[in-house]
Formats: C-alpha cells, structure tokens, sequence
C-alpha cells in the first residue's frame, strides 16, 4: 500500500476545494482598480486590403479612452514562431510578419484590425459599432492544395503559400521507394485529419498593468507558460527586458495547448496600459475564441504500408499537407513534422519510413499544437493503415499488429525515424486490454446485437507517443529557439513546512496536490506540510510550462533533484548536530538517525538549526535550506498503450453509439492514480469527440461555419459512456528520477482510430464491405452514405 | 441604470444595472461574486448555472432586472453552514470530478437542481441531464460517477478510479 498522500496514493486533490466553493481565481477574476477595457475589432472577411480606418466618431463616444490601430504599434515586433523547420532543399522555412494589428491586410476572419479602449465594457462593444473600416476583400484560399498551386498569397511578400516542404527522413527515401517497389502487398490509404478547436472552458483573458514609476510591467494571462509569454513577448516584440515584465498565470481554466502560445492580445494589453497608464483589461468572449485561438490538427494525408509475403511491415511512407493557417502560431511548425514524422515507426518494427510534409499557409485561423499534437495525427493514420492493410489481406487487425510489435528484449529500441524508445511492453498492454474489454466474448455479443437489427464492431489501436518534452540539445538541433527543461526552487522553512516554486503550470492537472505528495515521500513529511506554487514569473525561477505530457517527468524530475539537494545538505546539519559521519545519516518518516545508534534528529530540528544556526558549520557551509534545480532531459518518454472500442451501428440511420471503450496504458510509474485515471478520460473524449463529433469547417470564402457550440459539437455527457482504463502494464521510464511517462494526451491520441476502426468493422460485419474508410467526425450523415453511397 | 435589489444566497443585495445587463454580468462584475463562470455566449456550455427562486437558470439567458426581488443562490452559497463542502460538492472531489474547476460551479448548480428534481437518478438520467453543461476536462465519467455518489447510491462499481 502506498503511503498515505505519498507516491501511488490516489490522494484527493486540494485544490478541490476552492474550485468546488466559487474561490477559485481566474484571470478574468482579477479587477485592478482603474482598469479599462478592451474590444477587438475584427475582420470579417477571410482575405482583403485595408483601404480606410476611421476611428474619429468612436472616439468621441462617451467612456471611450483611445482606438488603437497597427499606426499605434509602429516599432513592435510581430508575434514570434518558436521553431524553425528546414524544406528539403535546405532553406529555412518561409517565416512572414504576424502582426499586433494587421497592418494594411486582413489574412483571417478573426484578425484583428483594431481596439477600442474604454471605461466600461459596453462602452468599448457600442463605440466598435461607430469605428469605420474599409476593405477591399480578396479571393480567399482555404483548400491547402489549390494553395500551393497558384491560389490567392495570404503574404504577398513572401511569394509562395508554401512554408515548408520538409522530408524526414530524407536519407532513407530512395530505400523506402525500393521497399515499395518490392513489397508483396501495399495498402494505400488518403485520409484528413479534421480540424479541431481546443475550446478549455475558459475563454482567453488578459490584463496588463503598468507602473509609471519604476517602469514594471504586469500582465496576468490564461497561459500555460508565463515564463514562455514574458520571453517571447518581451524580448521579441515589445522590447521589456524580463526584470521590468511580469508575467502571471494564475488558476487557468484548462488549455489543451491552446493556451501555450503568444498572443496578440496579451502584447496589445501591455503595450496600451503603458500608453494609458491605466490598467487594460481583454476578455474573449466565445465566439471571439473560435475566430482567435489557435486551432488544432487539419492534415491531408496519403498513408501507404508496404508488407513482405509473411506479413511484416516493410517500409511506410507518408506524404501530408498540413494547415499553418494565415500566420506562424508560437509551435506550429514542429507540430506536423518533429512530433509527428518521428512517431511513423509506432509500436512496430518497420525498418524503413519516410514522410514528406508540405505546410501550407491559408486564409483561415492559424493552427497549432492541440492535446497530442502531430502524435494523434500520426497514430491515427498508422493505425488506420494497419487496419486496412489486415482487412485486405484476410488477417486479424489484432494478429497483424502482434506480428509486427517491438519485442519485450529489443528495448532500448532505436526506431528508423530518430527516437530512440527506452522501455515498453506491447503485447502486455495488448492481452492486458483483450482481457478487460472481454473480447473473447464480443461475437456473441456481436451475434445479440445482429439479432437486435444493429451492427456490433470492435476496434482497435495502439499508440506511441513521445512526452517529457524535451532534451534541449536535441531539440535545438531540430530547429527550436527555447531550452525545454524544467525548474524548481524548494524553500524549507525554518519549521519545516516546504514551498516549492515551480516552472510547471497547472491548468486542471493537479500538481498542487501531486507535487507535494512527491516531496512527502522523499522527506518523509505530511503533504499538509507542502505548498506548490506556479503560475507566476516574480517567484519562481525560468520555466517552460505545461504541455506535451512533461510536468511530472520534467518538472517533477526539476523538483526531485531541488529536494535530493536539500536532503543532502539537511543530512550534513544532521550529522553535525549528532557528531556522526555524514555518510551514516538516514532520512526515514521526517526522521535522520545515524546507523547503528539510536541517536535521531527529527525534520524540524534540522530546519530550525538551518535557519537559527547557532550550532551549525558556518565555517563550511551557508545557513538556510533553500535549493534550485533545472532539469534537462536526456531523452523523451515513450508512454504507449492499446485501446479498445466497441460500437452499435444503426443500420437504418449510420448513428454510431460507443457501447465501450478500454485503455490499456503503459505510463511507467504512477503517482497519483486518481487523477491519471482522470487525465486519461478526458483524453479519451476529446479523441471520441474529434471521432464522431467535433469539425471545424471553414467555407470557400474563408467562413467559420462551426463558430458556436451551436455548430460546433463538443462532447457532452450524454455523448460518452463509462470509461475502463488500466494503467497496470508499467515499464517505468529508465532516465527520469520518477520512472514517469507522462499521461495528459495519451486519451486524445489513442482513440480517433479505435473508433473508426470499430465502425469499419461494424459496417464490415453487417456486410458493407465496400466501405474501406470514413473521415472523422463518422457523424450518422457520413456512415449511412458511405453504406449507400 | 436601474438599482436592482434582491437575495442572494440568502443576503439581500444591491446594484445598478442597465437593461441589457445579465444576471451572470451582474453577479460577478456588480457583486464581484466571480464564482459563477462565463464560458460562452449562446447559452451552450452551462457554467453560468445558478438557481432562481430554486430553479436551475442559466444567467447569461437573464437581464437581471427580470429577476429582480427573486431569491438567487450561486457556487458560494452552496457548503454546508459551517463552511464544509456540501454532500454534492464532496462527492465531486472525492470522485475526482473535476480538474481545471471552470465548468464546476455550473455542474455543482445542475446537479444540485437533478437531486432536488430526482433524488436517485439513473446513469442515464444523469448524463441527460447534465447535457446543457459542457466539461472539457473530465470526460465526463468522474462527474457523473460524483452525482450518483451524491444520490446515496452505490458507486463502487463503476471503473475504479
């Protein structure tokens, strides 16, 4: 059993408690007195000239502060990219300006043209109505291929629509040609991966502050990174240098990663409340979000598998258009090739992979990293293929997959796409998932569906993905400008009680509670006894935030090595207190003892001779007990699991329901298991929603036509059955002080193909063997015309 | 403006309003009671939900001065007297049911408003119900899994953890 509130305790979280009573405190919670508001201004056409602004009429409206425009912004940076990505060709990426303001043109519907700042928010929302604006619209370029052939320039001055045009790994190309030409079966499969809108519950809010005196900057955002936001606003677009810039993330309303990235907004209200020398505050409202967030996936893809006579995966190669949308987000070009052409090899064996990405620049939101990012997209054409492949050849999707597996004994694995897997176990996570979702039982199950008139399918897929991003070196090599390690200052004080300060966030993750049962167990201490705090630049030293599945094995390995540094330095005040030798100190429970005596120091002598050093080595060493630690990793972490899912179709309407849906995750070691269990779930309906659901769709002139949660659905509780999750299949990671993987996306990249794959195969079953794939969302429309289509 | 007066949580209240102002608006910005949450702006995503002389209300579909004099109860209102977490919002934390906390406080509302309606709901009645308050964390499970606890009913069955 585990300790009470220690590590693999499913302690219950304390941060509940303020969240459940209305005392939770979000950015939009937070008023300064003073404070006036903002009302962007936002193009309603996807692509145009801006002729005229004339914003003399609002002005004179009553309440109204100012109308800012880009002539307010002359001499600020453009909103940076955090990665650059090199074309095969050996050149950079085509990297064009991402205004504050659009300058002179509109690339989006959603861009913003200008702000009116006023006393009141609607005083800003009715001067809006009076600020004329003039453009002249242009043919907008939605369709990713019409783009790079000679459609409409979303940025005239770069001269192509094309970013990137990225090959990985180019080297093996010619091979993976050959393997094709000489495979004994190839499966070919063209797929879209749909766009899709992060949507955290909590709209995007910013406040900036301003203090004339000392000339501080504060700025306190729905971010993910603050660290990040006051790097790259600071030192890229509005020249603050980092000591004069405070960047605050206080409680965050989930992020999925929308919320990594730089924003306008969060620039426009720090520069305008030095301008006013008033507080400036900007709340997006929903619909606001869906025209202004950065967006997820939306890749086109041909997916080919190419197998020998007995089966074995030979060579893959893939070749996708993926969508940048009308500006660079802060991460977006990484997304579709450093996180998605590197997780081609999958839980297999393939030798030879090669994947050719073109990235493409179109008159819609701008699209970036979203729960997963580049990992579902590639799970989900691997899976679908394998799928496809098996039905091709008259083999078992399950079989074909077990074939193929890395075995148990080749780990550390080197894959033919870079990574290199430390552990893992396949086949565990697949019997371990068999068993759960009782697929010995499923034709029998299938047949009482038959009986019932409905289609019984069971799908399956397994994914990989890697988290604990990122060993920085590594990543710099690929084109990245940022370090991705992680920080933590561990503060004990004077009686005992601990402060950690952490460059992990969290956004719903819990870390509050599982950062302090970490520290509870390596000391011995009551977790009551620790307090973890984030969120906030002024307290805690340069961190990268929350995302990629890394807080715990990055972050938490940032704080484990804070506190080995502590329990070392706490041991030599122990031995001097008990005239022992260092090396003969034991921490135990809150207790030092010296080996075989029974002399004992309790936690709080220790601390307290730290800070009232009267019987302390001064001589030797610094009273206090306070300690910093950065963590780079050395590789990424490779959690990785088998998903089941099992679905009724209705022939007679294609309404697919989820009857079941198991998980069989390898996280390496757990700490928390209720909240894990808790991250997977809302995993796994966002990959359901992306599944049958949710669409981002945009029209031919550059319209969001799903703009609301009228139009765009998202998961609701009568959407998604109980889940089974298990995360028992652990092969601990090798190369974090936790042995942790990482959970946070596995969910979201697991699923999509679990079901469609299930649907396939009900439709299969019942006959419909023409229909070989159906593009996500499978809404009732769209399976009942690929069954009569 | 219009001065609006009327109880909230059980405390009469007042403020000044416009015509066009929500009573979600009114409470978090007139009253500064920021535990109600706005999450959208069609009246989708439900966590704005408070109760209206008892009944569950979504407050961004409400001017507050149709509401005026009425008996509002929010988020804050709903522990027990001596400030420990209610049945419902116990059994959210001791089921995990939820985790960034923004959908929360119309969840506990809705839920709240279901057991008063249908003290013993089943599964499926519980997730009808809760289809007006959208959660993107939770998946749902644990939410549903929390109200049924709530309901006195045997939860030990349903996936562990």
């Amino acid at each position: 059993m585990p300790k009470d509130g220690g590590i693999g305790a499913s302690t219950k979280r304390r941060e509940d408690v303020r969240f459940l009573t209305g005392k939770g405190r979000y950015t939009d919670d937070i008023n300064i007195r003073g404070q006036l508001y903002a009302h962007f201004i936002r193009s309603q056409v996807a692509h145009g000239t801006i002729r005229k602004i004339d914003t003399r009429d609002a002005e004179a409206m009553p309440g109204v502060v100012k109308v800012f425009t880009s002539a307010d912004f002359t001499g600020v940076g453009g909103i940076p990219t955090g990665w650059q990505v090199t074309s095969r060709d050996g050149q950079p990426m085509l990297e064009p300006k991402h205004p504050v303001l659009a300058e002179g043109k509109v690339r989006h519907v959603g861009d913003p043209i200008a702000v009116v700042v006023a006393e009141t928010l609607d005083q800003a929302r009715d001067a809006a109505e009076a600020v004329e604006i003039d453009i002249d619209e242009l043919p907008a370029v939605v369709d990713m291929k019409a783009a790079v052939k000679g459609g409409p320039l979303v940025h005239d001055e770069i001269g192509s629509n094309l970013c990137y045009d990225w090959g990985f790994v180019e080297e093996n190309k010619a091979a993976v040609d050959e393997a094709f030409k000489k495979a004994a079966h190839v499966t070919t499969l063209d797929l879209v991966n749909n766009r899709l809108i992060a949507n955290p519950m909590e709209p995007r809010v910013a406040v900036g502050d301003y203090e004339d005196h000392s000339g501080q900057h504060t700025l306190y955002t729905t971010s993910q990174n603050p660290h990040v936001i006051r790097l790259l606003m600071g030192a890229f677009v509005l020249a603050i240098p980092e000591h004069k810039l405070r960047v605050v993330a206080p409680d965050v309303g989930g992020g999925f990663g929308s919320k990594i990235y730089h924003y306008a907004e969060e620039a426009f209200v720090t520069k305008a409340a030095q301008i006013l020398k008033r507080p400036v505050k900007w709340t997006s409202s929903r619909s606001e979000a869906f025209i202004s967030d950065a967006q997820g996936r939306d890749h086109l893809t041909r997916i080919q598998l190419a197998l020998d006579a007995d089966h074995n995966f030979t060579a893959l190669r893939c070749e996708t258009y993926a969508n940048m949308g009308a500006y660079l987000s802060t991460f977006a070009p990484c997304i579709p090739t450093w996180l998605h052409g590197t997780l081609l090899a999958g839980n297999y064996k393939t030798p030879l992979v090669y994947t050719n990405v073109k990235a493409v620049f179109t008159n819609t939101v701008p699209v970036d990293a979203y729960r997963g990012a580049g990992r579902p997209e590639a799970t989900f054409q691997l899976e679908r293929v394998i799928d496809m492949a098996a039905r091709e050849l008259g083999v078992s999707p399950v079989e074909l997959r077990r074939k193929n597996f890395i075995q148990p004994d080749q780990f550390p694995y080197q894959t033919p796409v870079a990574v290199v897997y430390d552990t893992g176990n396949y086949q565990a996570t697949l019997d371990k998932l068999l068993d759960l979702s009782d697929h010995a039982g499923f034709e029998a199950r299938a047949a009482e569906s038959k009986a019932r008139g409905k289609l019984r399918g069971f799908g399956l897929a397994h994914y990989i993905e890697a988290c604990g991003i990122a060993p920085s070196n590594l990543v710099g090599q690929l084109g990245a400008r940022a370090g991705l390690y992680e920080s933590a200052t561990v503060r004990v004080n004077a009686t005992g009680s601990i402060t950690v300060f952490t460059g992990s966030h969290s956004h719903g993750q819990g870390h509050e509670t599982t950062f302090a049962q970490v520290i509870s167990e390596m000391i011995g201490i009551d977790a009551s006894q620790v307090d973890i705090v984030h969120g906030d630049t002024s307290n805690s030293p340069m961190g990268m935030g929350t995302y990629g599945s890394r807080s715990l094995a990055v972050g938490g390995s940032a704080m484990v090595k804070a506190t080995n540094k502590i329990i070392n330095k706490a041991k030599k005040i122990a031995a001097h207190l008990m005239e022992a030798s260092e090396a003969d100190i034991e921490l135990k429970g809150g207790k030092f003892t010296v080996a075989g005596t029974d002399k004992e120091k309790s936690w709080v002598d220790i601390t307290l001779a730290a800070y009232v050093p009267h019987n302390y080595p001064l001589e030797s060493m610094e009273p206090g007990l306070e300690e910093t630690a950065f963590y780079d990793p050395s590789n990424f972490t490779y959690p990785a699991g088998a998903y089941g899912c099992e679905v009724e179709v209705d022939p007679d309407t294609g309404k697919v329901t989820i009857l079941s849906f198991t998980a069989a995750d390898d996280f390496g070691n757990v700490v928390n298991p209720m909240i894990v269990a808790g991250q997977v779930h809302g995993g796994l309906a966002q990959g359901i929603g992306q599944a049958m659901l949710e669409n981002c769709v945009f029209d031919e002139n550059g319209q969001l036509l799903s703009g609301s949660f009228m139009d765009y659905a998202m998961p609701r509780a009568d959407d998604v059955p109980f889940y089974s999750v298990d995360h028992s299949c652990a092969t601990p990671c090798t190369h974090n002080p936790l042995g942790v993987k990482g959970c946070g996306e596995a969910g979201a990249i697991g699923s999509p193909p679990a079901v469609v794959n299930a649907v396939l195969d009900a439709l299969h079953r019942g006959g419909f063997t023409h229909v070989t794939h159906i593009d996500m969302p499978v809404s009732p429309s769209r399976v009942w015309q690929a069954m009569h289509g | 403006m219009t001065k609006v007066s009327m109880t909230v949580n059980g405390r009469t209240v007042s403020g000044e309003a416009e015509g066009r102002t929500l009573l979600s608006s009114f409470l978090r910005e007139g009253l500064g009671m920021t535990g109600t949450h706005i999450g959208c702006d069609t009246s989708q995503c439900g966590a704005c939900v408070v109760h209206v002389n008892g009944q569950a209300v979504k407050s961004c579909t409400v001017f507050v001065q149709d509401v005026a004099g009425s008996d509002v109860r929010t988020i804050e209102g709903m522990a027990n007297a001596d400030g420990s977490l209610s049945v419902i919002q116990q059994a959210f934390q001791d089921h995990h049911g939820l985790q960034c906390g923004f959908c929360t406080p119309g969840m506990v509302m809705s839920a709240a408003a279901l057991l008063k309606e249908n003290p013993t709901p089943t599964e499926s009645e519980v997730r009808h119900y809760l289809e007006g308050n959208i959660c993107r964390c939770t998946g749902y499970h644990n939410i549903v899994k929390a109200v049924l606890a709530a309901s006195g009913q045997d939860v030990s069955k349903i996936a562990a953890e």
